[in-house]
């Protein structure tokens, strides 16, 4: 019942065998060895295991590997371009932000694709968008003032 | 300077990095040996808790760790101060059994207070053993030599001057140090060195960056679910639909379509194996198991408050001293009349990020490892050798960041059962939990009814009682030593040895007479209990202060009082009056002796206050709220908080730290309540645990510091938390007149009391 799946991880193709009904997010930890995406719920609640496909904030935990054809898969860790982080991850370190940091790929994934659809948003823009991830350490303060900054950025 | 050693590379090379990065250099000195080797960890021995590297910077071996509010960095700028260093100079190794001496783990916001304090102790010493050779090596007395940046130099004669790299660098100090013979959060040692004066400070009061941020945000860096070690297989349990029953049968044949998937099955423990995460899960899914027919253990949820007023009592304990029991009861027989409230708390989850995960590497003939996200790695270590029949010293416990960590949460069941699958397979074994596991069998804060009574006579209160009857504080101990507190234990027959304790108020409040009591009550289940409850976040703090700061509110008013005036002229400790005055100010506090139920279209707006004391930290805050008359939702939309831990070590993590309490605080004030049915809890997920989304933060968190350079730091990781819940309860109060005296503050409680 394994199939053959293709994939296309921060620029990079890879071929695995497996379960087509298996979460994206086992393909990019298990098979992939990736550490970015983490699990939180397996539900879609959370946000932790955030990448983006084809730009779009997507919850990996959900998403069965073999529904993603020919999309572009992009992890947090792979935001880094040529050694720079993205200016989401730089914004994030400026204001160091994260406690714990285990539901970080949620928040910065989501601002990131945030930001290339509205570059200037106002804090009710960015609370909709942000809204129904989680951060059990609830460092939302520090996680606006970085959305803010990486908006100037 | 990269002050992030890379945890695999340490791993990878064992107790052999530490000498490759502190390769000695040429010189030798009387008072330094290891060439070649460090020294055992002895805390009789300098070189347990400190040592110079070849180019000068200093690494601390830090036995607690950080859980993700800049502890390390903290301590790194104790360190640094004391020894003269740029803070960024000094590394701090953090939470593995094979490099730190046991200092408690990370544990009631000691990290500072006590780890801090006696790393600050060690850097101490160092310096003054190099002192000691330089003056030798220079010829210049001690007392003529002074330290900068790493330097020591003759302040009579400038050109007389070594570097610490060309006194020690490199290699291990060789000094007997009087250690006070205890281990955990109290393991300390004396330096005969004269500490810093505080006027000298140069490190302190600077906000040095947090060392994490970078891998964190990168995802540069190995969390514990990210650790493999090669032949690793992944393991999930299977837990009873209804608590206390235990598997009878087992179908193995059920999931034997899936590759490499194993039931292990001993006793009540339960669990799948498989080389594949998803497999392992889908094994865990499928396996078809037949459980044991056991009563209900739990009680309709909406009679929890029922059963515990009812409940025998195990234990009790407060401070009724000599007669005071009897004097308080003689003095309410004197009042004029007699105030009395009843406040109820409800069981809440750590609900951590992710569920808890561990990695053990079973090896009965060598060193077994343990990888855990646990708070105590040490004593997780103590307790994997327990569980495995090894000694202490043949497991290493290493702390590698988790998925949050806010007290005993589920990390010490994980490793527990990591342990146990390893054994059972042969294998090393990562174990994570699922959601479910995360928030409907991590231990509970324990669900409690406070009840207070103050006896009124000629406007002035004569007698005070604040009397708590509850789940036990630690059915679960805190301390992860002792396997028989874990589940996994639990299910091949260790019995629990619960704690039997409870707390109470820690305020300054002064009253003729005043008493402060607790009863324990006995647990559902004394076994693989879902709602066993042990520590969370300022474990007890916000309940009891919600009861005790919404009383002292009830009682102001009472007696036609402001509630800050009240308790200024109630409160006796003076660093109390200045956090509730700096709190007030700051907040422009404006006096009222009754709810001001200010009312703007269909929203009302209040303001409330709230103070504790934690350890000798002092915090007051002042909390202003929405809230909406129609869907009867809160919005907590300013907090002022005033701080005072003694001296600042670094203000903007300290403020960072403090909003994440505030914004936790009022999660666990507007939402959070473990629900149960009679067979199990039923809050297993983010939906059914709901937690403070983005859309709900406070608008704006302004904290006022109060620094004071000379009293030694005081925990600050969970001061903060304690009085938020009441705050926002006083300031509900304000904005409509209704008085919530049971939480979570929701939508529906405030509809029904605004009704």
């Amino acid at each position: 019942m394994a199939k053959r799946i293709e994939l296309n991880v921060d620029g990079k193709a890879h071929t695995i065998d497996a379960d087509p009904d298996m979460p994206l997010l086992y393909a990019l930890r298990d098979d992939l060895g990736l550490r970015n995406p983490k699990f939180g719920c397996g539900l879609a609640q959370c946000g932790a295991c955030t990448v983006l496909i084809d730009g779009q904030p997507v919850r990996s935990c959900s998403m069965p590997v073999d529904a993603i054809g020919k999309g572009k898969i992009t992890t947090m860790g792979g935001l880094v371009q040529n050694g720079k982080p993205h200016k989401v991850q730089e914004a994030f370190i400026a204001e160091q932000v994260p406690q714990c940091g285990y539901c970080m790929n949620g928040w910065v994934m989501t601002t990131v694709a945030l930001l290339e659809k509205t570059p200037k948003p106002t804090d009710a823009q960015i609370e909709e968008a942000l809204t129904g991830l989680k951060c059990r350490c609830a460092t939302h303060a520090s996680i606006m003032r970085a959305v803010r900054r990486a908006a100037t950025a | 300077m990269n002050t992030h050693l890379n945890r695999r590379h340490f791993l990878a090379t064992g107790g052999a990095l530490t000498i490759s990065v502190l390769m000695p250099g040429e010189m030798a000195r009387a008072a330094v040996a290891g060439l070649d080797k460090r020294p055992p960890l002895d805390p009789k021995k300098l070189a347990s808790y400190i040592s110079i590297r070849a180019d000068g910077s200093a690494i601390a071996y830090f036995g607690k760790m950080d859980m993700g509010q800049g502890t390390d960095t903290g301590v790194a700028q104790m360190v640094a101060e004391e020894l003269d260093l740029p803070a960024e100079k000094v590394i701090i190794l953090a939470g593995d059994s094979g490099t730190s001496l046991n200092q408690g783990g990370a544990s009631g916001s000691t990290g500072v207070s006590h780890g801090g304090a006696t790393l600050r102790n060690a850097a101490a010493e160092a310096r003054y053993v190099m002192l000691e050779i330089a003056s030798k090596q220079l010829n210049v007395p001690m007392e003529d030599l002074v330290t900068a940046n790493g330097v020591i130099s003759s302040k009579n004669d400038a050109s007389k001057k070594m570097t610490y790299a060309e006194v020690v660098g490199g290699k291990w100090f060789d000094t007997e140090v009087e250690w006070n013979g205890k281990i955990g959060n109290d393991l300390s040692m004396k330096t005969r060195a004269k500490l810093k004066d505080p006027k000298d400070y140069k490190v302190y009061g600077t906000s040095a960056p947090r060392r994490d941020v970078e891998y964190k945000m990168l995802g540069t860096d190995d969390f514990v679910v990210d650790i493999k070690v090669p032949g690793m297989l992944h393991a999930r349990t299977i837990m009873p639909p209804r608590a206390g029953a235990v598997p009878v049968k087992v179908d193995e044949a059920s999931i034997k379509d899936i590759p490499g998937a194993k039931v292990v099955f001993e006793k009540a423990l339960l669990g799948v194996v498989a080389p594949k995460e998803w497999d392992a899960i889908k094994a865990a899914n499928q396996l078809k198991v037949t459980w044991s027919d056991v009563p209900a253990p739990f009680p309709d949820q909406k009679d929890l408050f029922t059963h515990i007023r009812n409940a025998k009592v195990l234990k009790a304990g407060g401070s009724p001293k000599n007669g005071e029991a009897a004097k308080v009861e003689e003095a309410f027989k004197g009042a004029d009349k007699v105030i009395e409230a009843t406040y109820e708390w409800p069981f809440q989850s750590h609900a951590s990020m992710g569920p808890a995960c561990a990695v053990v590497d079973y090896q009965p003939n060598g060193i077994t490892t343990l990888w855990t996200g646990s708070q105590k790695p040490h004593f997780a270590g103590d307790g994997v050798a327990k569980i495995l029949g090894l000694k202490p010293e043949q497991v290493r416990g290493i702390w590698v960041a988790g998925p949050g960590s806010y007290g005993r949460n589920d990390a010490g069941d994980a490793a527990v059962y990591a342990a146990l699958f390893s054994k059972a397979t042969g294998k090393p074994v990562r174990y994570q939990g699922m959601r479910h596991e995360g928030s409907g069998w991590d231990p509970k804060s324990p669900a409690s009814i406070h009840t207070i009574r103050a006896g009124i006579k000629d406007g002035k209160v004569v007698a005070w009682h604040f009397h708590s009857k509850a789940f036990d504080r630690l059915n679960v101990s805190s301390n992860e030593s002792d396997p028989s507190d874990n589940l996994g234990a639990q299910a091949v027959g260790f019995q629990a040895k619960p704690g039997l304790t409870y707390g109470t108020p820690e305020e300054s409040y002064a009253f003729p007479v005043k008493h402060q009591t607790w009863e324990v009550i006995p647990p559902f289940l004394e076994v693989m209990n879902p709602l066993r409850s042990s520590h969370l976040r300022d474990p007890l703090g916000p309940e009891i202060h919600f009861a005790n700061e919404g009383f002292i509110d009830e009682v102001a008013f009472a007696l036609g009082q402001d509630p800050v005036a009240f308790r200024l002229a109630t409160a006796t400790d003076a660093r109390d009056k200045d956090v509730l005055k700096a709190a007030a100010d700051k907040a422009g506090w404006k006096p009222h002796t009754a709810a001001t139920k200010t009312k703007k279209g269909d929203v009302m707006t209040g303001m409330g206050i709230a103070y504790a004391q934690r350890n000798g930290t002092r915090v007051a805050i002042v909390a202003e709220v929405d809230v909406n008359v129609k869907t009867g939702k809160v919005h907590a939309r300013k907090f002022t908080v005033a701080h005072d831990c003694g001296v600042v070590i670094n203000p903007r993590l300290l403020t960072q730290g403090i909003e994440g309490n505030i914004c936790q605080g009022l999660s666990r004030a507007l939402h959070e309540e473990v629900n149960f049915s009679k067979d199990n809890v039923t809050s297993v997920d983010w939906l059914t645990y709901p937690i403070l989304d983005i859309t709900e933060r406070p608008h704006e968190i302004d904290v006022v510091l109060i620094n004071r350079q000379n009293i030694p730091p005081n925990g600050a990781g969970e001061g903060s938390m304690r009085p938020v819940v009441a705050a926002v309860g006083n300031a509900i109060f304000d904005a409509t007149g209704v008085r919530l005296r049971r939480g979570p503050f929701t939508a529906e409680r405030l509809k029904a009391g605004m009704a």
